[in-house]
């Protein structure tokens, strides 16, 4: 084990954690806002079907969010154990939001704690989904500060460097800097969009399975609209990015647009392979697009990758992460659109088989989209830690048996995984949906 | 005061915080799996849950808060125990995560019946999590991570050969049992459920002559390792003094069954008066001869930031710890189990 290169063992052992830590964490972020949507609908429309979704809901998040914080405390405490150097420097000037992302954490787990057990002991209905807002709002700002620290590590600001120590420290500055803005609200909506598509997925499912009741029929038009929203305004913010990237952080998009001459009237190529010439093969290419992505103009001049020094381009697989990235969120796009049109389409079935069997795919289309979105932004931001100061290599621990503790997260994170699956599918089986409902004396509590 | 001053007391305030609530936590798996072993589950096992249950996230905040604003106030104290405990961090990383994931799990679960697994596990993370996390202060007290070469390298033979590591991890484990007994008595007789109080009374009073002798060993022990830090402790000896009268007031309480509210408040006393007269001691270093607060310290501006998004942080926190305080643990039917259950 010990043979392998501790600053490769470094990465790999951070990017475990963070591939396990986003999906829980983005499921964090999102739950509380769809709950209190069907919370806030349940009471002003006083209909008790959307209260018991909320509840329900509710009910799994809890399992989820455990493991977000386990993950989370884990790669808080590996940003030190595993990158020493670069918290010691960084943290010099980045350390204002990661501090106040433990406030945000906070509130967010008083307010959890209180909201799961006071479903009935308030008199107003409305008491208890106010105690749900801290939470959305905790769960949101964590997610908001936490991105700052990584915009931070692509768009270092705010201090000026001299003979390896940072001076001048502006830490507002630096936690507002260039990259943040598009960052976060990216973050933010593709967790939103992931936690609607997930929980319509759910919904689906029960329709696929025989389920007829109104309630899922409710369930899966709140889900399935939310995700069309939120998935539009990933898209519309992900353009935004890209013009960033055009402008702030253009080798990021020249490798992951395999972009070489600097030039107006980019072409954008989709796919293809590289040959030893890096020219590309068999890709789709569009004439005019990359220019229109970096500057809404076809004449806006994109900067190429021969721009900079060999040892300074990121890798060039990330164009793979970025087209997934892509097509996935246009099928965010397409497949609830085509559920708001389905009294369009043709076919006598309100609820085609395919359509419900492409909502359940929402789902794990947003957690492979999140995840190859993430691996664009980090591999594409090597070999940096810190664009331009520091260099991930010089970062990364001296200490020995990295490799171990590799071993030890893998098989920590399986079996944590493992039994977050096995716990959640448990706890809806053994409570139904329709059972809930008879047992609450619910209107309709047969089909 | 300074910046450098104010921030470490932010600091090991937090860190008083979760030593109380992490404590209640920690004993709280042991007794659980204790009382499940000789068969009176029933009796204890009911008030150590519902006590539990909201707050369990609220613990791991604590810990999280202060080893961040450690690092954000000393960078180097990153470079410094960053790398030299990789391993026993990881470990800790781990054990953490099991406890908190498999309380979560068994708790909001849809299984009814305790898994025995389960409360093993909670039982024995409940052990080995505060005798690692006390290490650090065995560590700090210095001789054992040293600089060669320009790399950080900690010796393992000094750590596990040294009797101080050892009376550290004996008073932290003690220390936990007799903390958390002394609050679950409290909540138990405030519950109104008179037979689980007698069982943790008994514990509470068991564990209380303990907790003296392994802090006088402890106490006695930084002399050995640490003479200048003993020094230090000399020089504060009142609060050592009024530690040890709180501890006296706090037992006789409990053991004549009366003001037990007031018996726990005594009982944080207790430590807050020993941990302040330990850490003032301890200053100005955080890592003996190698991390200093005053030459450690990050830049003023940063640390103005940092107190200041304190002390707006704390506008929001206090009333909401308040608020949680007064749902869980002051209210009378919620405390009694006549309120409604989770989810």
């Amino acid at each position: 084990m010990s043979s392998l290169d501790p600053v490769l063992l470094s990465r790999i052992l951070t990017g475990l954690t963070l591939f396990v830590h986003i999906i829980f964490a983005s499921l964090g972020v999102g739950i509380p806002v769809m709950i209190a949507l069907a919370e806030w609908r349940g009471i002003r429309t006083n209909d008790p079907h959307y209260t018991l979704l909320a509840r329900r809901w509710a009910r799994g998040f809890v399992i989820t969010v455990a493991v977000g914080v386990v993950t989370g405390t884990s790669i808080g405490l590996q940003l030190s154990l595993l990158w020493p150097t670069f918290m010691r420097v960084a943290g010099q000037a980045i350390a204002l939001p990661l501090f106040l992302e433990t406030f945000a954490f906070f509130i967010e787990a008083i307010f959890l704690g209180i909201y799961l057990y006071t479903w009935d002991r308030f008199k107003n209905k409305l008491t208890h989904l106010l105690l749900l807002i801290p939470v959305a709002l905790g769960s949101s700002a964590s997610a908001m500060f936490i991105t700052t620290v990584n915009s931070f590590m692509n768009a270092p600001q705010g201090f000026t460097l001299s003979e390896g120590i940072l001076t001048n420290i502006n830490p507002i500055a630096a936690m507002l800097n260039t990259a943040a803005p598009t960052k976060v609200s990216h973050v933010l909506v593709s967790s939103y969009t992931l936690c609607a598509g997930v929980l319509g997925g759910l919904a689906a499912y029960s329709i696929l399975r025989g389920q007829k009741h109104v309630y899922f029929k409710k369930a899966l038009k709140l889900t399935v609209v939310s995700t069309f929203v939120f998935a539009v305004a990933t898209a519309v913010i992900g353009d935004f990015s890209g013009k960033y990237l055009a402008k702030y952080q253009p080798e990021k998009l020249a490798a992951g647009e395999w972009h070489f001459e600097t030039q107006p009237y980019a072409t954008l190529v989709y796919g293809g392979v590289l040959d030893e010439n890096n020219e590309v093969r068999y890709g789709l290419k569009i004439p005019y697009a990359l220019s229109i992505l970096a500057g809404n103009a076809p004449n806006t001049e994109v900067i190429g990758l021969n721009e900079f020094p060999e040892d300074e381009r990121p890798p060039l697989s990330i164009h793979y992460y970025f087209d997934t990235m892509v097509t996935l969120g246009g099928l965010l796009v397409v497949i609830p659109l085509l559920y708001m049109l389905r009294k369009w389409l043709p076919g006598k079935k309100a609820y085609p088989k395919w359509l419900l069997i492409g909502i359940m795919a929402l789902g794990p289309l947003s957690f492979t989209a999140i995840e190859v979105g993430w691996m664009y932004a980090e591999i594409g931001r090597q070999p940096w830690i810190m664009r331009g100061y520091m260099k991930v290599a010089e970062a990364a621990t001296t200490a020995d048996y990295v490799g171990w503790m590799l071993v030890l997260f893998i098989i920590l994170y399986l079996v944590l995984c493992f039994s977050c699956v096995k716990v959640l599918s448990k706890l809806f089986r053994n409570k139904d949906a329709m059972e809930e409902m008879r047992a609450l004396g619910m209107e309709g509590g047969e089909p | 005061m300074s910046y450098e001053i104010v921030g470490i007391t932010v600091l090991w305030i937090f860190l008083f915080g979760y030593i109380i609530v992490a404590s209640i936590d920690f004993g709280s798996g042991f007794f659980s799996f204790y009382s499940v072993v000789l068969g009176h589950e029933n009796k204890v096992h009911n008030i150590i849950q519902r006590y539990l249950s909201p707050v369990w996230e609220v613990t791991n905040v604590f810990l999280v808060f202060f080893y961040i604003g450690l690092i954000g106030f000393f960078p180097d104290v990153a470079y410094y125990y960053g790398t030299a405990l990789l391993v026993p961090g990881s470990l800790v990383i781990v054990l953490v995560a099991v406890r908190g994931v498999y309380y979560a799990f068994n708790t909001y679960g849809s299984s009814k019946e305790n898994n025995k697994v389960y409360m093993a596990l909670y039982g024995a993370t409940g052990i080995l999590i505060p005798a690692a996390l006390s290490t650090i202060l065995a560590i700090s007290e210095g001789g054992i991570i040293s600089v060669r070469g320009g790399k950080v390298v900690i010796s393992w033979t000094d750590f596990f050969a040294n009797p101080y590591t050892w009376s550290v991890i004996l008073l932290a484990l003690v220390s936990v049992l007799y903390i958390s007994a002394m609050f679950l008595s409290f909540y138990a007789k405030k519950s109104g459920d008179e037979e689980a109080f007698e069982i943790l009374r008994r514990y509470a009073l068991a564990w209380s002559g303990p907790t003296i002798a392994a802090s006088l060993l402890a106490f006695f022990e930084i002399n050995r390792q640490n003479p200048e830090h003993f020094q230090g402790m000399l020089n504060h000896a009142w609060m050592f003094v009024a530690s040890f009268l709180c501890f006296l007031i706090a037992v006789y309480l409990i053991w004549s069954k009366k003001h037990l509210g007031w018996s726990f408040i005594l009982v944080m006393l207790q430590f807050a008066f020993a941990w302040f007269g330990y850490g003032s001691s301890h200053l100005p270093y955080v890592l003996y001869k190698q991390i200093n607060i005053y030459e450690n310290f990050t830049n003023d501006t940063m640390a103005i930031a940092l107190i200041t998004a304190f002390v707006l942080g704390l506008i929001v926190l206090v009333p909401s710890l308040i608020l949680i305080l007064r749902l869980f643990l002051f209210d009378a039917k919620y405390v009694r189990g006549s309120s409604a259950k989770k989810g």
